[in-house]
Order: C-alpha cells, then structure tokens, then sequence
C-alpha cells in the first residue's frame, strides 16, 4: 500500500480488527459459488498476500498481518471466530452457557484432536490463554481476555472449562473470538513445526517468502477439498496482479479497485469485493477546543458529503456511512435517519459554535489506503462552510501511536469488529485507545449494563441509545465503508463474497476447490 | 607508493569509514519517528502495550548505551536478533544475501562483455550510421528509470506474450531460472548505457592518442592496437563506473527486488527500515559499507595497474 518507488508496504497490523468469523449458525458452506459444479477435492492452491519480511511470525497468538492471520487460520482454530454479522459463531468451542450473573461462563469443547493425534482437552484451553495473558506479554488478545479471572477458572472435566470472570460480561464469547485467541496445544513455546487443530497441516515456511501446508483429512469440520495450500508473500500490488494474471498464483489478497475494474472486465479474473470490510472516518477530541463544542461536531457530520468520498475515495468500491460504527453489524442502529449533506445547517453551526473563519490542523498519512485522498476531499468541502481544515501529512509508520494523543482532528479507519469491542476498546474512559477523548459516565454505565443483562432485547436498546448518542454528539464520524478485493483465477470456487475481512470465512481456504 | 603501502593505508581507511557509516546509520535510525515498540503496536497503540514491549526489547535504555554495546557485540561477530521476529541478524541477511548476490553476479558476467563489446565497437566506426544509433538508443535508455521499465517489460513480456515469468513469487531463482530473465534485463539496461559510453569515449580518446598513432605505425594489427593498447586505458575510468555499479547492484536494487518480488537485501532493508528494526538495520549497514570500501579498493588496484599513469584516488 505504501510508496513510490515501490517500497515493500509493510502493513502490520492485522487490523484494528478482531477476528473474524463465520456466518451465523446454519449457514452454507462459504460460497455464494459460482457455476463450476460440485465441489471436487485435490490440487494446491497458491495465494498471494502482502507481509511483512523476515519479521513473520507462525506464533498464531502473535499473528498481527493479513498474511499472518490467514496461516494462523490455515493451522489453528479458536473457541469461536466472527460471522459475517460480527456475532460470534462456535468453533472449538460446541457450545457455551453462562451462569445467571454472567461471571461465570462454561465451555464445551468439540471433539477435535491436534496435528499430531492429541485430543483437544480444556487444559489445553486454559494454557493457551495463560499464554496470552502473561505477564509482559504484548499480545493482541491480551486486553481482551484479560476479563477472566484465569486462575479461578478450571477443568470441570476433559472437554469442558469454566472461565470466571472479573465482571459480568454478556457478549463473552466475543473474547473467545479476539484475533489471535488460537488454542495451541499445552507446552507450546516453539514455532518450527506448529501443530494445531486447523484444517491444515505445517510442511513448511520460509519468513517473507512462502509457506505450505496439506489438508488435515481428520479436521472437525470436514476435510478441505484442496490437497495443498501454498501462501507466497510479495508486497507490490501490481506484483500481486501480474503473478495472478501469469498464472503463478490462483489468489491474490487486497488489490485496488483500479485493478479490479481493469481485470474484471478482460474477464481474466473473478473479483470479490468483501463488502464491510474497512470503516473511514474522522476521530475529533471531544474534550479539547475547537471539538468540545459539541456545534461544531454537529457542524462537521453536516458538512461531508459521503457519497461524493464513495464515489472519489473508494472508486465505488463501498458503501456510505451513517457516522456510526458498524453498519451492517449485529446491533446496529439501521433505524437512525442516514444523514447527507446540509451545508446551510452546517454553516448555522459553525457560526453557533463561534468558530467561523477558524483554522484547525487535520492529520492525516499515508498509513492506510484513502486516508490521505478523504482528507483533502473533507478539506475542501469545509472550506463552502467557512472552516479551514489545515490538511497535516504525517509519518505513515507512527501515525496511530502519534495521533492517538494528540492533535484534534484526525482521519481515521477501522477493520470489522463487534459494537461491544468497538465500545470496549475506544469509547470508555477505561479504553486504552479511546482516540476521541470521548469520557462520559453515563455511557460507560449502559456499556455495563448491557454486558451485565442476559436480557437480548434489553442490550440492543442499550446499544441503540448508545449509538444515538454518539450519532448527535459523538467525536467519530464514520463516513463510508469500503470493500475488500480479493482476486481468483476463474478455475477457483468456493470463496464467500460477503464475509468482511477478518472474518471466519475471509482467507479461508478449507471451503476452496480448483474445478 | 608501493603497492602493499597502498593497499594497507585504504583497508584501514576503510575500516573507519565502515564505523562512520555504522554509526550514522544508527544516528539516523534514531532519528526517525517511532520506534519498533511502536512500529509493532501498530494500529493498537494501547501504551501500556508500547511500553512492555520497550521494555522488553532493551528500547528504554539510551541510545548511547545501545549503540555501544551493539558495537561490542558486533566487533565480536555477534550482530544481534531482529526485534520484530524470532530471526538472528546474521540469518537474516544470509538468506536474502543469496538472491540479490545471484542477481548482480549474473549482471555483472553479462554487462562487462556486453558494454566493453558495444562500446568499441561504436569507437571503431565513430560517427557511422550505427554510431549513432547506438548513442541514441543508450542516452535514451539511460533516462528510463527501472521502475517504468520494469512495470513495461513485466507487461509485455509476461502478461502479454507470456515467455517469462512475471515474478518470483514462491520459487527460488536457481530451481526455476526463467524468473532470472526479466529481472536480469531491467538491472542490465542502464549500466550498459554508462559503461558502453564510457568505454566508446575512452577509446576515442585513445586512439587519437599519440602512443596509439606509435604502435599503428608500428604495424600492429588493429585487433591488437583495440584490445591489447587503446582498451586498457580506456577501461580505467569504466572499472570506476563498474565498481559503482557494483555497489548499486550488491545495495539490492531495491526497484528491481520489489517488482520481480525478490526477496533480497533491498527488500529486506526497506522492511526493516520501516519496521525501525535496527539490529538488521546495522546489520545491512556493515555489509553495504564493507561491500562499496572493498569493491572500490579492487577498481582502483585494477585502474592503476592497467593504467599507471593515471592519478590513482587514495
């Protein structure tokens, strides 16, 4: 994604994302398939994605890249993994029932038996989580599980764990889903020959270059269909493209919507457009001049025009937003009215907030695609309302450590995750990345609620006056979502076209046949 | 001077600039934003998260302090661990040497006879139709940069017409050596532009040369006049512009690594630079400086000993 010159575009950070994760129960086998008849088993697939170098890791509790993900996935298995939707969905996990103050949750695990004929035992559970959670570990998951109450949790027998947790948490089985909460077999401490639960088996891999593994015939779910998946790493998406379309590759993972126009159409590859994918927004601090005006938030949430950044931005590749989070997800507020531009009700804003003619620094960076491009198109919007939004480029390596303290406004995205982590991870006065300052006890209290009710009905009204605060007041304007493209080789079958990145049926090739 | 005096002055000379460029390269790591603390932390920057990792990777500790003791260790022949991976520095660069090594040899084996052929050939017939074709076609080459012309030759001699393949994606280069070509061809068209201009002029010069009138008058054959007398003062300052392309080439041609997904030492730099990932960082950083002062070293040993009349840079 990065550079001229071409430079390798290291984009660490698996995303803001959790994981990923299925549909919900009962839904097909991946696969709005295409015509290619049934499913037929053998070959080896060969899918190219973008890394990150000698620094690759098969520490699936450390997996952080696309790339990495996608091996881990290959190799491993969680609890529970990410539909569609953002509600978690079971995976190693059979089934999972709370106590009635939602502190105590149990966990039947399925039968299902390592690489190496080990069976799945709930020890294995609870090392792998105590792994996580170490002390001076940094891993993703760790913020996540750090709600059980690990050693008061135990083995009631082979195949079924009890987790207490330090609070009541209604939405647990979110955490068993957390990227990187794989389930490593008990004593795992190296990665040369990593043995999971996956659909695949470990052959080999080389840091930055390629990776194989073979289909596990006994995996729980159903064998894959392809004998082989090869992951092969290069950073250049035109590299990408060209190994796709030299036939080096049957898959090739992130590709610009200019790509994909110009390829769709030769008809030399199938293009899938992974819809909700990647949230764009601003993220304004709310508790500093000019954004503690509330006006001029209001003022902003008026003045962009979504489907003219839809339409420049993402080339058509997405979707417009209402300002909040999570359009498509379970629990969103799809009832609030979608907001367009108003530009006199923007300018009567800017005038109540005093903030005519004010010159405010907005940061943006090439740290994301369309970061940059959304900025100077807001930009130039503001500028019919009487505000000059000072466009800031900043260092792409650094910029979410750097704008996460300072500044005031700030262009922004965000990979898929449930509302409740969105919450959890950026809108409490506890949240260790909250980017827009956004402390309000009140919120934190219906956030605890919500996790505190077994009541289903109940939390979605929580979480929808929760939305409409921060659809009128909050420091997030979530304008758009964007596609994820992904490319095949017209002999490939089986990919689901409607999983968002990092969810279960996102990168997964057990479900994939060549015809 | 004598030869051993010589050769004795540069190879300390060369150590020093070796620990200037170490040691500017660390300064200059430092000086850029973020940290691998940070760089890992990525789009998470949860700061209690940022500073175990710190404190874990010895990041807490002053600059001065790590780069001493990076210094110690190094003179030892220990370069240290990655701080993003689970690798040794040593390994590191050992696996990505291969590829870019491979790359500039098979280069080099090719352009030294092919410039040197060129060259001399366009001197012998100055002026002539094919004269200045030649000087057409490499003046013009020369500005093409690699990246255009890589992006252009992929697109039509591997999407389109389908000989070579477009990358090296999930093969190594010595079991399938179709993926050398285009790579190969990219890297070779500049430097034989410098070079065949060089060695044309040279030879021009050369052979307008009084001591090249004597040995014609001499009776020697225009073969032997070319090769064995104008040639090896012509090649002086071409050996000079072959040991830059040298260092070019062994600095990982880093374009060339990217579009043809070569997984060398220019690929492993950038990833490394934008992963602040300084022990690998230094690591290059040694074998780059050690490369340019000893290939450098050799050009001018050569260029003296072809051409000892010429003023010889210390």
């Amino acid at each position: 994604m990065r550079p001229e010159l071409r430079l390798p575009a290291l984009s660490r950070r698996g995303f803001l994302g959790l994981t990923a994760a299925a549909a919900l129960a009962g839904c097909a086998a991946p696969g709005s398939t295409s015509a290619g008849g049934p499913p037929r088993p053998g070959g080896r697939l060969r899918a190219a994605f973008s890394g990150g170098g000698a620094a690759e890791v098969l520490d699936p509790q450390d997996s952080d890249l696309y790339v990495e993900i996608a091996r881990a996935k290959a190799l491993f298995d969680k609890l529970a993994d990410f539909g569609s939707d953002m509600s978690p969905v079971p995976r190693l996990a059979e089934r999972w029932e709370p106590s009635a103050e939602l502190t105590t949750w149990r966990i039947t695990l399925r039968q299902a038996a390592f690489h190496d004929g080990r069976p799945l035992r709930a020890a294995d559970v609870l090392a792998s989580y105590a792994r996580i959670t170490e002390p001076g570990s940094s891993r993703r998951a760790k913020s996540t599980l750090s709600v059980i109450d690990l050693p008061n949790s135990r083995e009631i027998d082979d195949r079924t764990v009890e987790f207490r947790l330090q609070r009541p948490y209604g939405e647990f089985p979110n955490a068993l889903a957390a990227l990187g909460a794989y389930i490593l077999p008990g004593g795992t401490a190296d990665f040369d020959r990593p043995i999971g639960t996956g659909p695949f088996r470990f052959a080999s891999f080389e840091p930055g270059r390629t990776f194989l593994a073979v289909r596990n015939p006994d995996h729980w779910d159903g064998a894959p269909l392809l004998d082989e998946l090869e992951i092969v790493v290069t950073n250049d998406e035109a590299a990408r493209v060209n190994a796709l379309l030299g036939g080096q590759v049957e898959y090739a993972h992130d590709l610009t919507p200019t790509s994909a126009r110009t390829y769709e159409s030769s008809g030399q590859v199938q293009v899938h457009r992974l819809p909700l994918s990647n949230f764009h927004g601003l993220a304004m601090k709310v508790d500093r001049p000019p954004f503690d005006r509330p006006e001029l938030r209001q003022a902003l949430f008026h003045l962009v025009d979504r489907e003219e950044l839809v339409r420049s931005v993402f080339q058509g590749s997405g979707q417009v937003c209402n300002d909040v989070y999570g359009k498509g997800y379970r629990y969103y507020a799809d009832a609030l009215p979608q907001r367009r531009q108003d530009l006199d009700r923007a300018r009567a804003l800017v005038r109540q907030a005093g903030a005519e003619g004010m010159t405010i620094g907005f940061d943006t960076s090439d740290a994301s695609t369309g970061l940059k491009e959304a900025a100077l198109a807001i930009s130039d919007q503001a500028k019919e309302i009487g505000l000059h939004l000072e466009v800031r480029l900043g260092n792409k390596d650094t910029y979410w450590s750097d704008i996460a303290g300072n500044g005031v406004l700030a262009g922004y995205r965000s990979g898929g995750m449930p509302l409740e982590s969105h919450f959890s991870q950026r809108l409490l006065t506890t949240s260790t990345t909250n980017n827009t300052r956004w402390r309000r006890p009140e919120f934190d209290a219906r956030y605890h609620e919500a996790q505190s009710t077994t009541d289903e009905a109940r939390r979605a009204e929580l979480y929808r006056e929760m939305q409409e605060t921060l659809f009128h007041e909050g420091g997030f304007l979530w304008w758009g979502v964007s596609d994820w493209i992904v490319a095949s080789a017209p002999g490939v079958h089986g990919i689901d076209d409607r999983a968002p990145a990092n969810t279960l049926d996102w990168a997964r090739f057990d479900k994939v046949w060549l015809a | 001077m004598t030869i051993p005096r010589y050769l004795a002055r540069r190879v300390l000379l060369g150590a020093v600039q070796t620990l200037l460029v170490v040691v500017g390269v660390f300064a200059l790591t430092e000086a850029l934003p973020g940290d691998a603390a940070v760089m890992i932390a990525g789009d998470n920057p949860d700061p209690a998260i940022i500073a175990a990792l710190r404190e874990r990777l010895g990041l807490d500790e002053p600059a001065w302090q790590r780069l001493g003791e990076w210094l110690v260790a190094a003179l030892h022949g220990d370069l240290g661990r990655s701080l993003v991976g689970p690798r040794s520095v040593v390994d590191i660069i050992a696996s990505a040497a291969g590829p870019t090594l491979l790359l500039a040899a098979l280069t080099l084996a090719l352009l030294v006879p092919l410039s040197v052929g060129l060259g001399v050939l366009s001197a012998r017939r100055e002026g002539s139709r094919l004269d200045r074709l030649v000087t057409g076609t490499t003046l013009s080459l020369y500005s093409a940069p690699e990246f255009a012309m890589g992006v252009l030759v992929v697109t039509v001699f591997a999407v389109q017409l389908r000989w070579f393949p477009p990358t090296a994606v999930g093969t190594s280069l010595l079991s399938n050596p179709a993926v050398l070509v285009l790579p190969v061809f990219v890297l070779l068209l500049r430097p034989i532009c410098s070079l065949s201009r060089l060695i044309r002029a040279g030879m021009i010069d050369a052979q307008r040369s009084g001591y090249v009138h004597h040995v014609r008058r001499l009776g020697l054959s225009p073969v032997r006049v070319h090769f064995a007398h104008a040639l090896p003062n012509a090649a002086a300052p071409a050996i000079q512009q072959l040991a830059r392309t040298t260092d070019w080439l062994i600095g990982g041609v880093i374009v060339v690594e990217a579009i043809f997904v070569v997984p060398g030492l220019g690929t492993t730099l950038a990833e490394a630079v934008a992963a602040r990932d300084l022990p690998v960082i230094q690591g290059l950083a040694v074998v780059f400086a050690t490369a340019t002062v000893l290939v450098n070293l050799a050009a001018d040993i050569a260029a003296r000993v072809l051409s000892p009349t010429a003023e010889v840079g210390r």
